[in-house]
């Protein structure tokens, strides 16, 4: 490990915005951290004051934000050079690699300690975790370190859901543990189809993507690998409190195409993809955000009709509403 | 002598200050929020306003339950 990047210079071309900041933070990547977050928050047993659990989704966010801007930091010399984070506000000039790193940590230490005061020591040490976990263990060690750095750098963003639920019950149960499982298990796959089109740009940065290192045909096989391992995950959430006939529809449908386009990836060769621009690889990349997002978004449905008897008892007693 | 010529660093330092005095206001609101939340924790709160109140005594509550 070397701290070397901090010293790289970066010309500025003066004052930041108050949306370079806002981009430091990583927005895009937070709002998946809110809603996943949210949907574990949501579907926990229990209750939590409306107000703690704003505040609790709120500080989460705040920590993958956090994360995000020590990533930014430490990695700003890979993103100099991809054309995909030149513009980043490190690399671009417009904040100072030490002003973002004083912003990680400043915003990592007010999350962790808010959510620990809003909800509870778990959760706030799970953020804590998790941010140390995306920053060091990732940036700073397994992403220049080893092909394999997707695979467990993909737990820091399983973690949300995670907290999310902690944050209302206190512990860590199977359905927090499965919900984790999805994310982890979904990240390989979703960033390898990523890489294969991507090819030069880490190739350019030197960041050892399996791509690279062990060349395109054995990604192809990781992908299809890692797919087929993410299904009994996917499945067995349905199983669980968390699940139900909704859901396991759902899940079974998004995982017949998923490991479809998986199929397909593996049977491809380099020749049949370039001819097609990746037409395939593209298709399931695409495909993989909504695979998450609908996941999710199914558990949120689950529970929404799981709670439909007690809001029509709620509304005819008050009578809110004449339907029930 | 008085900065009188607006520069574009000024609009951005503008940006800036305006954005950070929002944050830090619904950091206060988010704050404020979740202390009464706690502190009530679900029900409406009574002020002690030095006077003697029977609705807030616990002794003349349980009096009037029994």
């Amino acid at each position: 490990m070397s701290d070397a990047r901090a010293d790289i210079p970066y010309a500025q071309t003066g004052d930041a915005e108050f949306r370079d900041y806002v981009a430091l933070l990583k927005p895009r990547v937070m709002s998946l951290v809110v809603f996943t977050a949210l949907v574990g928050l949501l579907v926990a047993p229990g209750t939590l004051h409306p107000i703690e659990g704003l505040a609790a989704i709120i500080f989460i966010a705040l920590g993958a934000g956090a994360s995000g801007a020590l990533n930014m930091w430490w990695d700003a010399d890979i993103d100099a050079v991809m054309k995909r984070t030149a513009r980043r506000p490190i690399p671009a000039g417009k904040v100072a690699p030490q002003e973002a790193m004083a912003l990680g940590v400043a915003l990592s230490g007010l999350s962790v300690i808010m959510l620990w005061l809003a909800t509870n020591a778990l959760a706030g040490f799970l953020l804590a975790f998790t941010i140390f976990f995306y920053a060091v263990i990732y940036s700073m060690w397994l992403k220049r370190a080893t092909p394999q750095n997707i695979v467990i750098g993909g737990a820091a963003g399983a973690f949300p859901p995670m907290i999310g639920w902690v944050a209302v019950t206190g512990s860590i149960s199977l359905e927090a543990c499965l919900m984790f499982m999805l994310i982890f298990m979904w990240t390989p796959p979703h960033f390898w189809a990523l890489a294969l089109f991507m090819k030069s740009d880490y190739h350019k940065a030197n960041v050892p993507m399996l791509t690279v290192t062990h060349g395109r045909k054995a990604t192809r096989a990781h992908i299809l690998v890692y797919t087929i391992a993410l299904v009994p995950f996917a499945l067995a959430a349905g199983f669980t409190s968390i699940g139900g006939p909704v859901y396991l529809a759902t899940a079974l449908a998004l995982n017949l195409v998923f490991l479809h386009g998986a199929w397909a990836i593996w049977r491809r060769d380099e020749e049949c993809a370039e001819a097609d621009a990746y037409r395939v690889e593209k298709r399931v990349f695409r495909f993989s955000l909504y695979y998450l997002f609908v996941h999710f978004g199914a558990i949120l449905a689950e529970a929404a009709l799981a709670r439909l008897p007690a809001y029509a008892e709620f509304a005819l007693r008050f009578k809110i509403l004449e339907v029930f | 002598m008085a900065i009188t010529r607006e520069h574009e660093l000024h609009r951005r330092r503008s940006g800036r200050n305006v954005g950070l005095a929002l944050v830090l206001m619904a950091f206060i609101a988010l704050v404020f929020g979740l202390t009464i939340a706690k502190v009530s924790g679900g029900s409406t709160l009574q002020a002690f306003d030095h006077s003697y109140r029977p609705a807030l005594d616990p002794d003349n509550v349980r009096f009037q339950q029994r």
